[in-house]
């Protein structure tokens, strides 16, 4: 047996796609509003969620057989706080301008909905391996989609890339701007990026009609 | 399992030792890397002041690189020549004015009979005189903060501005160089060079290289309407406490 099974494997696959945590279990939703305005941010914020939520899945894992039921959602804060305070602190110490560019995201970490919703939907059932992959797995699937969005909304926002100017110089009418070419403001704020999801939302289930709800 | 978590008696005593364990553990942690956090937040101070009078590490237009953490003790002695405090009409020379705490002064001006204490560098760059002045004030979420530096005839030399919790990509663009560096060459005063004036976050001033000088505007960030109008006032607020000084010494 290799160090992960078929069904690990799933575990990390299936919120990729089928499962993703942004356009099928609709978690996650402020923050992929809220940071995508910038290619960097969306990729900050995602890889800054992996940490946590692998993280978290494991200690809510290891803990699952001792949370009092009636307390759960408070333990599972408590834990998500603790942990993020700590690496918040950790980073001021040891790597100050890393920290100064994560500042931001602190908070909006700790209020994630992915967080609680894979502590309750799965950590709290699964041994600490599984969570693991089920932490890194939905991250990622959280982190496609942020990138996505991103993607879009700076491209068609700033007209950049990872603030590279890949379209050219808007102010000096160079590259398609020479030709007429504006940038859409209206990308820049998050209202578009709640299209942007809601098109990949359409994308994705028009692909595969097995995801379509009936109501 | 043996253990019943459903009982009352159970759940109090699980959460009184977690409460107790994370907490401890969170004191713990912060206790011991207090030192080296502060210790960094001086550093920080320092680069940020010799950032606006234009030391620094710049590798290309977008980038903002401050002195090294290793050689900013000797830089800092080197380009900085003068730190005083002023207060009322008192000057004071303090080596130690860069850790004035501004948000403890401002609070402590709010008392009619507490003379606040306004720590200015003074800073000397190939020949030239920088005078910079620290600045706090409120974006959109929460503090915003920053450094600029006039020379004699108060005009802007550079700024510094940085933010606690401003959106990323939006109101966060404040620390970007290509808005910090829209603040050079700007006047402070008014045309006359009596009255103040400080400088404006302006929206479609139609002028977004800023090639405009002397109208006191620089060109706003898109969707960061608050921020920009939260740096406007830090401005308005806080430099204006040093004109009279800035003003008597060019006598």
């Amino acid at each position: 047996m290799g160090l992960l099974s078929k069904k690990d494997t799933r575990l990390i696959l299936d919120p990729l796609a089928d499962n993703n945590p942004i356009t099928i279990q609709v978690l996650g939703i402020c923050s992929a509003l809220a940071i995508t305005a910038q290619l960097k941010a969306s990729i900050v914020m995602a890889i800054s969620v992996m940490a946590v939520l692998a993280l978290g899945n494991v200690v809510i894992s290891l803990m699952r057989n001792i949370i009092p039921s009636k307390i759960r959602i408070i333990v599972q804060l408590v834990v998500v706080a603790a942990l993020v305070i700590i690496v918040d602190q950790i980073l001021k110490a040891y790597s100050y301008q890393l920290s100064k560019t994560l500042s931001v995201f602190v908070g909006l970490i700790i209020t994630n909905c992915i967080i609680m919703g894979r502590f309750e939907a799965f950590a709290l059932g699964n041994s600490p391996w599984r969570s693991f992959l089920d932490g890194i797995g939905n991250a990622a699937g959280y982190g496609v989609i942020l990138i996505i969005v991103g993607f879009f909304r700076e491209l068609l926002g700033s007209g950049t890339l990872l603030g590279f100017q890949v379209l050219g110089d808007p102010i000096n009418k160079t590259g398609l701007y020479a030709i007429g070419y504006e940038n859409n403001g209206f990308m820049l704020l998050s209202p578009m990026a709640l299209i942007v999801v809601g098109i990949i939302i359409w994308v994705q289930r028009s692909r595969n009609k097995a995801l379509i709800e009936d109501h | 399992m043996a253990l019943n978590t459903d009982k009352n008696s159970y759940t109090i005593i699980f959460s009184i030792i977690m409460v107790v364990v994370v907490g401890a553990l969170l004191a713990f942690v912060a206790q011991g890397l207090k030192p080296t956090i502060k210790e960094n937040q001086r550093i920080e101070i320092q680069q940020n002041i010799l950032y606006a009078m234009g030391v620094n590490e710049n590798e290309g237009d977008g980038d903002v690189t401050f002195v090294g953490a290793d050689k900013i003790k000797d830089e800092f002695a080197k380009y900085v020549k003068k730190q005083l405090v002023i207060q009322g009409d008192q000057v004071t020379e303090d080596p130690n004015a860069y850790l004035i705490d501004l948000k403890k002064e401002e609070n402590l001006a709010k008392d009619a009979n507490y003379k606040r204490r306004l720590p200015l560098f003074v800073g000397e760059k190939d020949g030239k005189t920088f005078y910079i002045i620290p600045m706090r004030g409120k974006g959109l979420w929460d503090a915003i903060w920053g450094y600029v530096s006039v020379d004699d005839a108060l005009v802007v030399q550079g700024v510094y501005l940085d933010h606690k919790g401003e959106t990323p990509g939006l109101g966060a663009e404040i620390k970007q160089r290509y808005f910090m560096d829209d603040f050079q060459g700007e006047q402070i005063m008014s045309g006359s060079g009596e009255a103040f004036e400080g400088i404006s976050v302006a929206k479609g001033n139609n002028d977004p290289l800023n090639k405009t000088k002397d109208d006191h505007e620089i060109d706003a960030l898109a969707g960061a309407t608050i921020t920009g109008n939260g740096v406007t006032a830090m401005i308005k607020k806080d430099v204006r406490m040093y004109i009279p000084y800035l003003q008597s010494i060019k006598k």
